[in-house]
């Protein structure tokens, strides 16, 4: 059967090298190559490399790009310095979360300021509608680049190193969540001090014709470091120590962003942007299920769907579990009743069946050493 | 135990049919090695009671891994009469010797007849190969 799903342009390598290829929201991406948890404790010691390049990347350009920009996400963006890049979300009418994205403020070669949206993959479509339908007219050029370009996360204690001989500038020299357009192995490309998995590192957008030499390079870099490519998988299980909220799990159009814990990505004091209004009523709403997480004792991993109780009584539902490479215990996060959504309160999980203890703890479930 | 002498289950459980003591027969059932290098960084296996009697097809327990639960399906219908404790404690066996220390239940026969349901090792690696990694 031929394949529908959209490659990347490092699938060819993926597949040379043992990746295993799953079909991620319409990509054929690799889901680890030999071990997850290998793939998990080289990230946290060393370094990891992912292709995310499905993840949708969209420019938008022209005089009203920023104003535009400012009145679509849930924080504001206008005034960023060049260079800045800033977590918001994007909402429908009724304060839904539609997704989760980054905004980056930059600087192309010739001095001109435009900006660019990171979305999630599975969302790209939906966004750019939204986008199209929404900007009335204004002068704002939106160019989808998620085809032309590739996008390489390079995470873990020893990021900066491998990446330092293939930009033109000093990735330490970035602040965490700032970018800059550079020369990134001799093609022009863009470096951000971002990531998804809970350590230092960077991402790489570079054109895709250029794309794989690059990639070779890092992982031959990364190898003597102890360091290796990574697939989703991993990228799963570290977000997850991390406390990152995954879109479809735990964020969708019926979660607003106070739920998911993520007021620090909203900003309503004056204000305009789809659901503000529905948010402003939804901030101080104290019956609606609240995002935490939970360790277990036990070795039997929670799924998502799976049931949160306390005793006998249904209190929410975990959205992720995985069992922890870096803890050694299984983790979970979901949605319980407003009041129970603290720290150190014992619940158990119905594991197909039985209930296991698992005690509600701070986030994140990992904090990187300092 | 040599794979190319065992029996196998579409599922990829393994089988080994031999007498006891008593001249009963009993099968010794683990899984494939595909099966864990499909499955990779198990971290839990659910084991059944002594002395549950189980039926062909029917799931006995379920092995964890860090991405999924997967069901153990019995390939053959009788009584559990022993299980691998050594399983819980050093789970890497199923993946180091799957076919020795790596067993996980013995079962005595209550009917032969779903071992004519089970695939010779030349069908199951055509199985395997099908299926690809």
């Amino acid at each position: 059967m031929t394949s529908l799903l959209a490659q990347t342009p490092l699938h060819a390598w993926h597949a040379a090298h043992g990746g295993r290829m799953v079909d991620f929201a319409g990509w054929s991406m690799p889901v680890q190559y030999a071990s997850i948890v290998t793939e998990h404790n080289a990230t946290r010691a060393a370094v990891g490399l992912f292709d995310v390049s499905h993840m949708g990347r969209v420019r938008l350009s022209g005089s009203g790009s920023e104003a535009f920009l400012n009145r679509m996400v849930t924080r504001r963006v206008a005034g960023m310095n060049p260079g800045q890049i800033r977590y918001a979300l994007m909402t429908n009418y009724d304060g839904g979360i539609l997704d989760d994205v980054l905004v980056y403020h930059l600087r192309d070669a010739r001095g001109t300021a435009y900006h660019l949206l990171v979305v999630n993959a599975s969302n790209r479509p939906k966004i750019w509608d939204w986008l199209e339908t929404h900007h009335d007219g204004a002068d704002v050029e939106l160019r989808d680049l998620t085809l032309e370009t590739t996008m390489i996360a390079v995470q873990g204690p020893r990021a900066l190193q491998i990446v330092r001989a293939h930009v033109d500038l000093d990735p330490a020299s970035l602040r965490y969540y700032h970018g800059a357009e550079t020369q990134v192995a001799g093609a022009p490309g863009l470096i951000s001090r971002t990531g998804y998995t809970g350590e230092d590192g960077c991402e790489l957008i570079v054109p895709a014709e250029t794309s794989l030499a690059l990639w070779e390079k890092l992982a031959t870099a990364a190898a003597p470091l102890g360091g290796q490519a990574a697939g989703l998988g991993a990228r799963d299980t570290l977000r997850l120590e991390a406390a990152m909220p995954l879109y479809g799990h735990e964020l969708n159009e019926q979660i607003n962003p106070f739920q998911a814990d993520l007021a620090f990505a909203v900003d309503l004091e004056g204000r305009s942007f789809p659901g503000r209004d529905a948010l402003a009523k939804l901030r101080d709403n104290a019956t609606l299920p609240r995002r935490i997480g939970w360790e277990l004792a036990g070795k039997r991993v929670p799924r998502e769907g799976y049931a949160v109780l306390i005793g006998d009584r249904p209190v929410g539902r975990v959205t992720s579990g995985t069992f922890s490479p870096t803890l050694g215990k299984p983790i979970a996060m979901g949605y319980v009743e407003p009041a129970l959504a603290v720290a150190g309160q014992d619940f158990s999980i119905d594991i197909r069946g039985s209930h296991e203890p698992a005690r509600s703890v701070a986030l994140p479930f990992y904090r990187r050493p300092q | 135990m040599k794979q190319e002498e065992l029996l196998y289950a579409k599922t990829h459980e393994w089988v080994h049919v031999d007498r006891d003591a008593a001249g009963e027969k009993i099968a010794t059932v683990g899984i494939s090695h595909f099966a864990v290098e499909a499955l990779t960084d198990l971290v839990y296996i659910e084991l059944p009671e002594v002395g549950r009697q189980v039926k062909a097809g029917e799931s006995f327990g379920e092995v964890e891994s860090v991405k999924a639960v997967s069901d153990l399906y019995s390939p053959v219908s009788g009584e559990i009469v022993d299980i691998n404790g050594s399983l819980t404690m050093k789970l890497d066996q199923l993946h180091d010797d799957p076919y020795g220390a790596g067993w996980i239940v013995k079962i005595k026969l209550s009917d032969e007849s779903a071992l004519k349901n089970l695939l010779d090792y030349k069908a199951y690696q055509a199985q395997c190969a099908e299926e690809g990694h």
